[in-house]
């Protein structure tokens, strides 16, 4: 069989990319992923990472509610060392409408989501940093979900199914022989090497790149970039979700997520040309904080890590200017049908919740192109890592008295945890102290999760995610990545691009002990290290 | 745009730039392998812990809060509060016999003091320590603190009208140590305050300043006994006095430990309370005068204890030292003695405990001074047990160096 002849290519290593891999590889195909960066690079790492309960959408799109209340409960299932079950609140403040507390509750209720209505008093007992004005409180099933984790957790059981992965690798041309797509031109970003892949399908799962890739195939897919900002505050401030109970608007959610939390979004149409570079500006920071501190107050003084921002994926429907009302339902286009053009499909819109509804619904339409008659089996099998759901259940297996770094292995890698107890001593040194990230799992991530970058590591072991932005983790892992194909003076590069990548997080936010602690990292890396 | 103008978290633990000093200075850390560390036990730990309680790494018991990781530390992190903090918070195992009893110092002292020399007599046996070795792990190799017949308040109480015929007063926190050990550094304090024209008055019944509770897992006591007594400070405080202790680990405890770690406020009180050798350096400095004996020489050997380091006061016992006539003075380096209290009588941390004193106790006999001056009890016992020189507080060799009247 000739290596570079697949059933199906798919193109975007986003969350759906991966999840669509997963999917096919489970059904049998034979699957190559294309990612010309790394893994959750898009609008998949750049989000609340909110395990919707799909409350937001109730009373304006239904549809996406209903998805995301589905999609929420598989996920637990499924995805369990990916994610944090600290149920959401959704509160109204003096301010606000109460009346809109019904519409709400009712909504949700059609939708098929729990919404129990709580006194505000208890609101204030679950949840201590909530603003203790709030006037009306609703609970509902929210959490948080790592969506790096779960990225890569899909991508993982892909390639135990046989899937095969190329990162850092980008599609220069979709190979068409009439109106027929056949496969795709790629170059290697590091090496500079050109390859041809050939499927009889290939998908596109670009997000908002797809535009893009659209037009490579001759096809044209008019996407809505809108960008929206976040903040990261250093610690957790709140254990539940909470939320604005009023119709969707700018930084109305706080997600705590592992072991920050994060503040977002805003909402702002921006040209397609820009989608690759995407910065925080002074007044959406100024619109986080002040509107954050509205959901707690304690946000105010809180310190801030960083700002990030992403853009969603959203198709074009009407002229909304803000994007806010573009449903966030799933756009699954057969370009032969819609098109004429054979063996191309895109896969778009939704949402890293419904991730795996769209790969379901894509892989359903590649396997009757493929005349394959297998059903999905995604929403039962768990993903590698998440057959046990209590990580303090998986600790104890693996270890007799787990160390606060072995705790937090567990919490990151599920049952896959039991991989870095080697027994070898140099596996528990800390690589990364303040998210107690050890050498072993480091070397995991390397070794079997196609890490070659200190900011792959990143997304797949949270190094550099800490208070210390990278300061001290990022020559103990580049040791560990020198140690690969390119050596030293390769590392060298990837150690200076790593931490300036870290210090564009900083910069909007870049004030007391941040700033501080940024300048702290120069000294070391600059003149001390002289790098 | 609008800049946070200040943030703030739990002892400052944001503050933390990670620069991992603390855990260069952390006694513990030389010595114990399964100790995290200042930074991975404080300012770290607490942001998992804050994720989950399940993070709570139970080795934070190795942590003898001396406080020297919060000297060290250039960006004003509690770290120590941050550690005992979670101790408190998260380790609800109860506490063994064994800390029970070496924490109710109160209790002990009541329940000893009249049999006094039964006491000492049977904790001086080989034969007791080897089973309490065998049954409580205390360790066999420790010497235990002596108890005194006759307690500092009885005897105090006894001179309430001679104290009150002074014009001017302070109220003295005594301690446990002093009530029922050593009653005569008390005796010894109220020497030298008369002699500024002082008199001294106990509190409304002072209870233990509770340290050894909270760091032995019985917050819940120590919360209790910590209200009692700063209600007892806030009488005397009312009435215009001044609140002196002679152990720098209970003036530690009501000013600092207090509000940081039980949660209970004495703001109004905490700048009244303070060690005595400031207040006695600090009326010399406004021209009191105090007279020595013409022909007194003694070379000493200053020890500041950690939790007075802590304070930033040991310049005032050094000063007072140095300007006794005829005392040879020397200051010992920046060392803790490894003692922290019931630390060291663990058997558990009796290796370590050692080991930690070391460079100091090496120093002390290079120096081969008299007599070791120290303020703190604990760092007493353990420099006396591990040296064999005696150690007396600044303020006993105050009184034994002033002219008899």
């Amino acid at each position: 069989m000739n290596p570079r002849e697949f059933d199906v290519i798919i193109i975007g290593g986003g969350i759906t990319g991966a999840g669509m891999q997963r999917d096919c590889a489970m059904r049998g195909l034979k699957t190559l992923l294309i990612e010309r960066s790394d893994i959750a690079t898009g609008a998949t790492g750049r989000n609340h990472g909110l395990l919707h309960s799909g409350a937001r959408y109730a009373v304006n799109d239904p549809e996406s509610a209903a998805e995301c209340i589905k999609e929420n409960r598989i996920l637990r299932r499924i995805a369990a060392h990916c994610i944090d079950e600290t149920d959401g609140l959704f509160i109204t403040l003096p301010e606000d409408d109460l009346g809109y507390q019904r519409t709400f509750v009712e909504a949700c209720q059609k939708a098929g989501i729990d919404a129990e209505v709580i006194d505000p008093d208890q609101a204030r007992r679950l949840e201590p940093a909530v603003n203790p004005a709030l006037i009306g409180a609703v609970r509902v099933p929210d959490g948080s979900v790592d969506p790096f984790r779960l990225c890569a957790a899909n991508m993982l059981d892909a390639k135990l199914h046989g899937g095969q992965v190329r990162l850092h690798t980008e599609v220069t041309a979709i190979l068409r022989k009439g109106d027929t797509v056949e496969g795709v031109q790629v170059r290697n970003r590091v090496t500079g090497e050109e390859e041809i892949f050939s499927a009889p399908v290939v998908v596109n799962a670009c997000g908002i790149w797809g535009q893009h890739i659209a037009e490579l195939a001759g096809v044209k897919v008019s996407m809505f970039p809108a960008k929206g900002s976040l903040l990261v505050f250093a610690h957790r401030v709140n254990n539940m979700v909470i939320n604005r109970c009023r119709k969707p608007s700018n930084a109305d959610i706080l997600v705590p997520g592992d072991t920050v939390c994060v503040i977002g979004t805003t909402s702002t149409r921006i040209p397609f040309e820009e989608c690759d570079d995407v910065a925080v500006t002074p007044d959406e920071v100024t619109l986080l904080i002040t509107e954050g501190s509205l959901l707690a107050p304690s946000l105010s003084s809180t310190r801030i890590l960083r700002a990030y921002a992403g853009v969603r994926p959203l198709v074009s429907a009407d002229d909304d200017p803000s994007g806010r009302n573009i449903s966030r339902g799933i756009v699954c286009l057969d370009h032969e049908t819609r098109d004429g053009i054979k063996g191309f499909v895109t896969i778009t819109g939704g949402k890293l919740m419904t991730y795996r509804l769209m790969a379901e619904l894509a892989t359903d339409l590649v396997c009757r192109k493929l005349g394959v008659d297998k059903a999905c089996e995604t929403a039962e099998t768990p993903l590698p890592g998440s057959e046990e759901r209590s990580y303090e259940q998986v600790a104890q297996k693996i270890w007799e008295t787990p160390s606060t770094a072995q705790k937090a292995a567990a919490s990151r890698l599920g049952t896959r945890a039991s991989r870095i107890s080697t027994g070898d001593s140099r596996e528990q040194a800390l690589i990364c102290e303040c998210e107690e990230v050890s050498a072993g799992e480091v070397v995991d991530a390397i070794e079997r999760m196609d890490a070659s970058t200190l900011t792959d590591l990143r997304r797949r072991t949270r190094i550099g995610m800490g208070t210390c932005q990278g300061a001290f983790c990022a020559c103990r892992a580049a040791s560990l990545l020198a140690g690969s194909p390119g050596g030293t003076a390769r590392e060298r590069a990837d150690l200076a691009n790593f931490l300036q990548e870290r210090w564009k997080g900083n910069f909007p936010i870049g004030w007391g002990e941040t700033l501080r602690e940024a300048e702290y990292t120069q000294w070391v890396y600059k003149h001390v290290l002289g790098l | 745009m609008k800049l946070q103008e200040y943030t703030s978290s739990r002892h400052n633990f944001e503050e933390c730039m990670k620069c991992t000093v603390c855990t260069a200075y952390c006694p513990v850390m030389q010595v114990n392998p399964l100790y995290p560390g200042p930074k991975q036990a404080g300012p770290d730990g607490e942001r998992l812990r804050l994720k989950d309680p399940y993070f709570f790494n139970y080795a934070l018991k190795y942590c003898m809060n001396c406080k020297r990781c919060e000297v060290a530390c250039p960006s004003g992190v509690r770290i120590a509060d941050l550690i005992q903090s979670a101790r408190i918070r998260y380790d609800h195992t109860k506490p063994k016999l064994r800390d029970q009893i070496l924490a109710s110092t109160d209790l002990m002292g009541s329940l000893a003091r009249p049999f006094a020399p039964i006491v000492n007599g049977v904790t001086g046996l080989k034969l007791t320590r080897g089973v309490l070795d065998a049954t409580l792990k205390i360790d066999h190799r420790r010497t235990f603190p002596r108890y005194s017949g006759r307690s500092f308040e009885a005897w105090l109480r006894r001179r309430e009208k001679e104290q009150s015929a002074f014009t001017e007063q302070v109220a003295y926190f005594h301690g446990c140590y002093v009530n029922y050990n050593y009653p005569k550094l008390g005796k010894d304090l109220v020497k030298v305050l008369n002699a500024l024209g002082v008199g001294v008055k106990l509190l409304d019944h002072e209870k233990c300043c509770g340290i050894a509770l909270i760091t032995n897992g019985m917050s819940k006591k120590a919360t209790s006994q910590a209200i009692h007594n700063v209600e007892a400070l806030r009488k005397a405080v009312s009435a215009g006095l001044k609140v002196l202790t002679s152990s720098s680990t209970c003036a530690l405890t009501l000013r600092d430990e207090y509000p940081e770690l039980l949660g209970v406020d004495n703001a109004d009180v905490r700048d009244s309370v303070m060690l005595a050798t400031r207040y006695i350096f600090e009326r010399l400095e406004k021209g009191a005068t105090l007279r020595f004996k013409p022909d007194y020489h003694r070379k000493v050997a200053y020890h500041t204890p950690c939790h007075l380091e802590r304070m930033g006061w040991g310049v005032f016992s050094e000063k007072l030292l140095r300007s006794i006539p005829g005392l040879e003075f020397t200051s010992l380096d920046s060392a803790c003695c490894g003692i922290a209290g019931t630390y060291g009588f663990k058997k558990e941390n009796y290796e370590a405990s050692q080991a930690i004193g070391e460079p100091l106790f090496e120093q002390i006999r290079s120096v081969d001074p008299e007599v070791v001056a120290c303020d703190c009890e604990t760092c007493k016992w353990q420099i006396e047990m591990s040296t064999g020189y005696t150690v007396e507080n600044p303020i006993s060799l105050l009184a034994d160096a002033l002219a008899d009247e």
